[in-house]
């Protein structure tokens, strides 16, 4: 069986991070562009909604040109502290943060336009601040909006396999996750496995997308 | 007791897509409780937005008293929290993931730190001030229309502000209820010792609560002829 629990425990591993830096910032842009608009707002929201259109290989590659040793940014991770992000598990938390981010930037963003913005004005009234209005009023009222965002995003990170092949590879125990291992055992012949990969990973994303409907629906 | 004047004077453009709306007022108000009214449209809840601080790019002038909380040619425009200015908005604002008292305590506890027992004692004053006793674990969507007006005032008088804004305070409700609660409003506003600029469109509204008024059309401070009732309709 540890050729389940493995990938499982590596799976959940890479998801729960890529979920929570792709919340953070999906959040924080989903607020800055809910706000008001600005020269370039449509762009800027392209550009995050790009990873749910582009093939998960193209995202990939773009993930190379900038984290790869060689990349953009990669170089200097390499050099000034000798951090290397290709064919680890934290590539992998990279690659499914970008593909998850979409989704929660979507859910957040619409949660927020849908706050009425008087409440933020009466707090502001109150003597709050931008940072307190946001935690106090703006956040806890768009919060189940954000939280069906999120659980798809974690979802989307759990089913991640393209941008993750590409940056991560696939070695077993270490940047081997549930799609990958399915594909695997698919291509080895070895069917009684991919048949269980398959079916905890199929449970735990119907889990999610209930749960998500339910919060959709409580919101309405 | 000597009420301090408000002091307004505001240039503000107004731009939306099929719209310009340019605003120029100018005016002094000294009784306790004043009112400006005009039709719908006319900016009067954009001048009360600007004195509250919550309209950027505003020029002019906005003083309470002796306190200047905006002067563009000093290049003094406080923001919306440091004004000390209480707002009742239309239709309340109330926040709705709040209880009543949690309302009630928004403006006195800041992120992160607890409230004081004065606070509290402020806070459980207004409560029984405006009899909401029975009513502070209650959230506002469970609350009549006139219990909604007095958390909103209360909310806006936790802070003691220098000055209250009502925008429109009972337009949103049918016409009996709307009776009473301009008299409760009126009962209320007497109670407390702040001064109060009551924005509204409906004459009897400032019969009933208001010692002076002001009146507005198109952007523009005019010469006030209640007695035809010339918003009407």
């Amino acid at each position: 069986m540890p050729t389940l629990f493995v990938p499982l425990w590596l799976t959940l591993k890479v998801a729960l991070l890529a979920t929570l830096i792709a919340s953070t910032v999906g959040v924080a842009l989903g607020w800055w562009l809910a706000r008001r608009p600005f020269p370039g707002r449509s762009i800027v929201d392209s550009l995050l909604m790009l990873p749910m259109v582009l093939p998960p290989t193209v995202i990939g590659y773009y993930l190379i040109v900038l984290i790869g040793r060689n990349g953009i940014f990669g170089q200097y991770l390499d050099r000034w502290f000798g951090i290397n992000l290709i064919f680890t598990w934290q590539g992998a938390v990279i690659a499914a943060s970008v593909v998850s981010l979409p989704l929660v930037y979507k859910g957040a963003r619409a949660a927020f336009e849908e706050v009425d913005g008087r409440f933020a004005n009466a707090a502001r009234t109150l003597g709050a601040g931008e940072l307190e209005v946001f935690l106090r009023v703006s956040l806890p009222l768009a919060i189940r909006g954000i939280a069906a965002g999120v659980m798809l995003a974690f979802a989307r990170a759990m089913g991640e396999f393209g941008a993750t092949l590409m940056i991560a590879g696939n070695l077993p125990g270490k940047t081997q996750t549930l799609s990958i291992a399915v594909y695997e055992a698919v291509q080895a012949g070895n069917d009684n496995q991919a048949l269980w990969l398959t079916l905890v990973i199929s449970s735990v994303c119907i889990g999610v997308l209930v749960a998500s409907g339910r919060l959709l629906q409580a919101r309405h | 007791m000597h009420t301090p004047s408000l002091d307004v004077q505001l240039q503000l453009t107004l731009r939306s897509p099929d719209r310009s709306f340019e605003l120029d007022v100018d005016f002094t108000a000294t009784a306790q409780r004043t009112s400006l009214i005009g039709p719908s449209g006319s900016g009067k809840s954009t001048v009360l937005q600007a004195i509250a601080g919550l309209l950027p790019s505003v020029r002019g002038r906005v003083r309470v008293g002796d306190q200047t909380l905006l002067d563009s040619s000093l290049g003094i425009h406080l923001p919306a929290r440091e004004r000390q200015v209480g707002v009742v908005f239309q239709d309340y604002a109330l926040f709705p993931h709040m209880t009543v008292e949690q309302n009630l305590q928004f403006g006195l506890r800041r992120l992160g730190q607890r409230m004081t027992a004065e606070q509290a004692r402020r806070v459980d004053a207004l409560i029984e001030q405006f009899d909401l006793v029975s009513l502070r674990s209650g959230l506002p969507r469970n609350l009549s229309g006139g219990q909604r007006q007095r958390v909103a005032l209360a909310r806006a008088l936790a802070t003691e502000p220098r000055l209250l804004l009502l925008d429109e305070p009972l337009s949103a409700l049918d016409s009996p209820l709307r009776k009473r609660l301009r008299r409760e409003l009126a009962e209320m506003l007497e109670r407390v010792n702040v001064p109060a600029l009551l924005v509204t469109h409906d004459p009897q509204d400032v019969e009933a609560l208001a010692q002076e008024v002001i009146c507005i059309d198109d952007g523009r401070i005019v010469d006030c002829d209640l007695s035809p009732r010339p918003f009407a309709g």
